[in-house]
């Protein structure tokens, strides 16, 4: 096939967006890594590493501490690790980053989940001396398990082992079959020091027998949203914009962000869950009417048919509609302090949808180190991952998350306080190996997952 | 349509969005979230650059019709005149409705009092948080920016304050997806920061592409100004220059813009919006490294700061 080169991103309007995460263990270097990528693609500007060095002297530190640079919170100085995911910004000319950091430590499961519920690529740190670890499997796992496209293994500390590429390839082929029969569907691994800033930024001296990109390279290239529209659409209603104005006496507006694919002017839709069907009569982009708008583009579109459309409903194209359901099958993640218990009545947001729900049974918890799967657990505590099932009051157009990261996902609200209790992702997942609370498929478990 | 699911190698994919795009269309949805889920939302607006891009983005969110929210302005008392002339004009200009929390106001009924080093930006806090309580908001948009300093990196897009307006940022909820929680009690509301993934230069690119008016502080112009603190402050009523700082005309522009004893100005040459976006491509200082006292106070002050109610 011919292709074209283009100029890479020259102007403005060709600048896209990554969002990614990382992943590491305490001890991984993860805060290196993060301080190499900002420093070496001069994100870090002269105020904010005068107050790291500033800090870090305080401190009776030598060397300016670059996790300063993400720990914000005085308890976090305080203690020295991360509490919570921090966002980070840095650019290229060719693309903007926005990387989601998150704490590594066990017990912040769900900040991963949080991290890792809007990214597009995942970094999992491995110190190459330690070859893949029970932290490692974690990562990958939650990163499987929140869909994320992409996931690169930077195999870190490559200085710490005389950049042998033997040890590299063991990891990586070990990391690659884990990762691979868990549904992750792209796996990059790079082999790098993080310290020495081999094949981070710039391409290693010390590792002629690699041919692959940086890690910046990767970030840079790596192509984005194309998940995204080639689902079928998916509009959720956000809003009726309705003037009725002078100027504008008729105008009836749904207004939204596509969730997913792609929708035109002149398209049979059917709104749920009322059933009515009718067509895109205009599509307005933000102040331009459009042909054709797809995820994630926030628009508003107006239908042919007076129907009655309003917040919470789903606009979707008549020949894809997600199934309609009331009960509801999920692996979620629990991210608050306070218990998920079976007959707990909870409020389940989808979407732009929140109706009342009640967990009907919570058949299994994972636990994410051997992935052993535990049936009948009761109640889901923080940071737990489980299977659920849940009643909900009206039908929900619910995709499963495997098609839809944006309209197979929920979340579980404690209707008392609005304390946010859950993760959910629809369908199936590598989770779901116990059914209804039969016995555990340990054999198979072991066969699969341990090393 | 499978050809949509891969896009070869070295070919632009026709529906990858332009990072303005993106964070422009995500900002929209975090709008409409909240006019779809609140009683009583209210935009902060002060006329400085963040703000202007909130309104913007308010305006387009709900085009045709009118943003279905007020604007609260704090007034420290020592804001820019020609900020709070741009703000006028603006508010008259889309028929919007403004309120005004008067730091002053409380000085005056001595409720509140002059700190030593004449700096009014902590004082906001109380009229603010008052305010909200007065007129009931429930929702309050901001224009924060994580990129801005390291507190405000660990800050949620909504973010769940007390009837005290505090933020506990150990007691944050997760932000997962694009599914914002903004589920409150009684006398609780919630901060909103539609803009928070921007950064600085983000903010610049899209004033440029949407043609965005601005106060003209923001681009270089001859000014009184002194040295205090390695930082020039402009001379006027609001009780600056002291007898030892003597001041001087510079050619300067002012890179953010609040209350007039505590924003300094930024030596500078960029009088059209090209000019400004070279100058903050290549300057090697972050906007409130170089031109905010109030963040130098402490390590913490941001945080401290914002666990009191402020933005």
């Amino acid at each position: 096939m011919t292709t074209t080169t283009q100029p890479l991103n020259e102007t403005l309007a060709e600048t896209t967006l990554l969002r990614f995460a990382t992943a590491g263990s305490v001890d991984d270097g993860k805060s290196t890594l993060v301080g190499r990528l900002l420093h070496d693609s001069k994100s870090v500007l002269t105020d904010q590493l005068e107050a790291v060095e500033h800090a870090s002297r305080n401190r009776g530190q030598d060397t300016p501490d670059l996790a300063l640079l993400t720990d914000g919170l005085r308890a976090e100085r305080e203690q020295g690790i991360t509490i919570d995911v921090a966002y980070r910004y840095f650019a290229t000319p060719r693309r903007r980053f926005i990387l989601a950091d998150t704490p590594g430590h066990v017990q912040y499961t769900r900040n991963m989940v949080t991290g890792a519920s809007t990214a597009e690529l995942a970094v999992v740190l491995v110190d190459a001396r330690n070859g893949v670890v029970e932290q490692t499997r974690r990562h990958a796992a939650v990163a499987a398990l929140l869909r994320v496209p992409h996931v690169v293994l930077a195999v870190n500390k490559m200085d710490l082992v005389d950049y042998q590429e033997p040890v590299f390839a063991a990891i990586a082929k070990e990391f690659t079959a884990y990762a691979a029969s868990l549904g992750v569907p792209e796996i990059t691994a790079i082999p790098i020091s993080a310290l020495a800033g081999d094949n981070v930024v710039d391409p290693s001296a010390h590792m002629d027998w690699y041919g692959g990109p940086t890690v910046l390279e990767h970030l840079e290239t790596v192509p984005v949203s194309h998940d995204l529209t080639a689902c079928p659409a998916r509009f959720p209603v956000q809003y009726v914009i309705r003037p009725q104005t002078a100027e504008h006496p008729d105008y009836r507006g749904y207004a939204g962000q596509i969730a997913s694919g792609v929708l035109r002017v002149g398209e049979p839709v059917t709104v749920l869950p009322s059933g009515r069907t009718t067509t895109v009569a205009g599509i307005d982009a933000l102040g331009e009417s459009v042909d054709a708008a797809w995820a994630p583009q926030s628009v508003t579109v107006r239908l042919t048919d007076d129907v009655d459309v309003s917040r919470g409903d789903l606009i979707a194209p008549s020949g894809s509609l997600p199934a309609s359901t009331q009960d509801v099958e999920a692996t979620v993640c629990h991210v608050a302090d306070q218990p998920l218990s079976v007959g707990q009545r909870v409020l389940l947001k989808h979407t732009t949808r929140t109706v009342k729900a009640i967990v009907k049974d919570i058949p299994s918890r994972l636990t994410l180190d051997d992935l052993s799967q535990h049936p009948a657990p009761g109640q889901l505590v923080a940071n737990d991952i489980g299977r659920v099932v849940v009643r909900t009051a009206e039908p929900l157009a619910l995709d499963a998350y495997a098609d839809s990261r944006r309209t197979g996902s929920f979340l579980l609200i404690d209707p008392a306080d609005g304390t946010t209790l859950s993760a959910g992702m629809a369908g199936a997942s590598f989770a779901a190996a116990v059914r209804g609370g039969s016995a555990p498929e340990a054999a198979e478990d072991d066969a699969e997952w341990d090393f | 349509m499978t050809s949509v699911a891969t896009v070869p190698e070295g070919t632009v994919n026709p529906y990858a969005l332009s990072h303005l795009d993106s964070l422009e269309s995500e900002a929209v949805h975090i709008f409409r979230e909240v006019a779809g889920e609140f009683e009583r939302p209210v935009i902060l607006f002060s006329g400085g650059k963040d703000s202007i891009v909130m309104l913007h983005l308010a305006l387009k969110a709900f085009a045709p019709a009118p943003i279905p929210f007020t604007l609260l302005h704090v007034d420290t008392g020592h804001n820019f005149p020609e900020v709070l002339d741009y703000r006028d004009r603006t508010v008259a200009a889309h028929g919007l409705r403004l309120h005004i929390a008067s730091v002053q106001d409380y000085i005056d009924a001595g409720t509140l009092r002059e700190r030593p080093d004449g700096t009014r930006n902590p004082l906001q806090t109380v009229p603010l948080t008052e305010a909200i309580q007065h007129h009931r908001f429930d929702a309050v948009f901001g224009g924060g920016r994580r990129d801005e300093e390291k507190a405000r990196a660990k800050e949620r897009v909504f973010s769940l304050r007390d009837e005290f307006s505090q933020w506990d940022p150990r007691r944050q909820r997760p932000e997962l997806w694009q599914l914002y929680n903004g589920r409150h009690a009684p006398g609780e509301h919630v901060r909103v920061f539609p803009i928070s993934n921007w950064t600085e230069l983000d903010v610049w690119q899209y004033i440029q592409r949407e043609h965005i008016q601005l106060p003209e502080i923001y681009f270089a112009h001859h000014r009184e100004v002194f040295d205090r603190g390695g930082m020039w402050l402009t001379a006027g009523d609001w009780g600056g220059p002291k007898d030892t700082e003597p001041t001087q005309t510079r050619l300067v522009r002012y890179r953010t813009v609040g209350d007039m004893s505590c924003t300094g100005a930024v030596d500078s040459d960029a009088t059209t919006l090209d000019a400004v976006i070279t100058e903050i491509a290549a300057s090697r200082l972050t906007e409130r490294g170089a031109t905010r006292a109030d963040d130098k106070m402490s390590e913490a002050a941001m945080e401290d700061r914002k666990r009191e109610g402020y933005f």
